[in-house]
């Protein structure tokens, strides 16, 4: 029978992976929260959190019980159905994004049989990545338009336009890198990468448009222009409460975390661990793969510190300053490292 | 140019951006500098609870009512306090003294019941400046909060020092090093 033939190991495994990667999004977003406010009280001479346990480490479960303990309201004027629907996209869609990520060199077993951490290793990987992210504009935009409200309407339509100026030279970045890689898949760039050295190296400029980009598509501070407090009232969440404003929170910072992931993957090499030759060290599979996890995660927290740090160091750009920056500087500068790149490619193959 | 007052205007740079200018980047690094460079710096804050800030020895602070060497209660309700109170935040109320209570009260007048509101008080410290019996005098503490207005009214019993030879401890905490008139 078809049915029998199915390899159970391989279901049970990846369903390991994938609930250990969810539970990994959430715990890092939780911590995230916490890391924000140290991070922000540290940059202005404050101490920050500091109650709730040694060091305030259980201030994110005490504030993500009490979202849970608030009122929830859903605005009689609004559509209920696509009030709902909108954090549940945002948190979705910010979720599935990881499933294409190596997260660790490959497990071995002792009988030769290779397991991959990654849930799925697609062959356009990264363009999944990109596809993903493009929904997850309508969690704001459904999230916006269903609470009935002119600012948080406003800032949905501010979100939209935002973050499709943005995909526009955050592609043309990628393109450069997929110039040099030769592929699309996630597990063959951080290979090529481990060979090759860091794609960082060869796409310094590609990787500060990448950033810039990844900074505007989590709607971060100086993009943060879909929530801006003091103008739209806290923008598209803004009819929102208890859990429901809970899981748009949570969805950027879960978005946070995976464009860290991205970022650390395509061009700081994923999981390679730098200036060593990690495969002369002997060590078993299990080490192996729990290294560079490790490593991984390093890149992925120190690029988490950037997006705080820049969010504590700069006020909010202007909405034509936005569109400016996007539309004349950042698509100009990303078709020319383009070129050069391409430029370059065809003379070395020569 | 003419002559200013102080001479160190600058005129305000007003020159359209160079590209690399307008994509902000540099000076958004420069920012970046200064903010890390907190990241070092000493914190200013005081844990609270834990820790208090020390107060001068001539701070002005929750009242007390003092009481002479031997305990017995300095205050004669004379209502010197209460009138040159700027917020009369003072109540007493004055009772004779009767025989057999002299190891209580000093003289023969005594303030029965005696109130200070809180909420009233601005800390002027007019009311130890009055006092012709050395009897009230201002801490280095201050009011703690507070669930209601009537825990601000503080009443006789808590304003009152421990006596000085039965509860000998709690009366040199409560002195503690503050300037005493010479």
């Amino acid at each position: 029978m078809y049915f029998l033939t199915i390899d159970w190991w391989f279901i049970i495994g990846k369903a390991i992976l994938i609930a250990a990667i969810i539970g990994l999004s959430f715990f890092i977003a939780m911590y995230t929260t916490y890391a924000e406010r140290k991070v922000a009280a540290w940059l202005q001479d404050r101490r920050g959190p500091n109650r709730a346990g040694p060091f305030g480490i259980l201030q994110p479960l005490a504030d993500g019980g009490k979202l849970f303990f608030k009122e929830e309201i859903i605005p009689l004027a609004s559509n209920r159905l696509l009030f709902v629907l909108g954090p549940a996209l945002a948190m979705v869609t910010a979720l599935v994004t990881s499933s294409v990520i190596p997260w660790a060199a490959p497990f071995v077993t002792k009988g030769g049989e290779v397991f991959p951490m990654q849930v799925a290793d697609v062959d356009m990987g990264i363009l999944l990545v990109f596809s993903i992210v493009s929904v997850g504009v309508y969690g704001i935009m459904i999230g916006g338009w269903a609470s009935n409200n002119k600012f948080s309407l406003l800032a949905a339509i501010r979100g939209a336009s935002q973050m499709v100026s943005y995909e526009l030279p955050m592609g043309l970045a990628l393109i450069a890198v997929l110039f040099v890689t030769g592929s699309l898949k996630m597990s063959a760039i951080v290979g090529y990468q481990i060979e090759n050295g860091w794609n960082v190296l060869f796409q310094p400029l590609g990787f500060i448009i990448f950033f810039v980009c990844a900074l505007a598509e989590c709607n971060r501070t100086p993009f943060d222009l879909p929530e801006a407090e003091n103008e739209l009232n806290f923008g598209y969440h803004q009819e929102y409460s208890s859990m429901k404003l809970g899981f748009y929170l949570f969805a950027e910072y879960i978005n946070m975390f995976i464009s860290s992931a991205i970022m650390a993957t395509l061009y700081f090499g994923g999981y390679d661990i730098p200036f060593v030759n990690e495969a002369s060290w002997g060590l078993s599979s299990f080490w192996m793969t729990f290294i560079s996890f490790s490593v991984l995660m390093a890149k992925i927290s120190f690029f988490i510190f950037v997006f705080l740090w820049i969010r504590w160091t700069i006020p909010r750009f202007r909405y034509d300053q936005l569109m400016n920056l996007g539309w004349k500087k950042l698509i100009p500068l990303a078709l020319v490292n383009m070129l050069i790149t391409a430029a370059v490619i065809l003379y070395l193959k020569k | 140019m003419s002559e200013k007052l102080t001479n160190r205007a600058v005129a305000v740079d007003r020159k359209p951006m160079t590209f690399l200018e307008s994509i902000y980047l540099w000076n958004i690094m420069k920012g970046m500098g200064i903010t890390i460079s907190h990241l070092f710096k000493k914190k200013p804050t005081i844990n609270f609870p834990e820790q208090t800030r020390s107060f001068s020895k001539v701070f002005r602070g929750l009242h007390v009512l003092n009481r002479d060497a031997e305990g017995r209660e300095n205050c004669t309700a004379c209502g010197l306090c209460a009138v040159a109170c700027p917020a009369e935040a003072i109540t007493m109320e004055a009772a004779e003294r009767l025989p057999g209570e002299e190891d209580l009260y000093r003289e023969e007048k005594y303030a029965a019941k005696y109130e200070i509101n809180m909420l009233r008080c601005i800390f002027c410290g007019l009311c130890e400046e009055a006092c012709p019996k050395d009897a009230i005098y201002l801490s280095q503490t201050f009011a703690p909060a507070n669930y209601g207005r009537k825990g601000f009214i503080y009443k006789k019993e808590e304003l009152l020092i421990p006596h000085p030879i039965n509860e000998k401890e709690a009366y040199e905490k409560a002195v503690g090093d503050r300037a005493t008139k010479k």
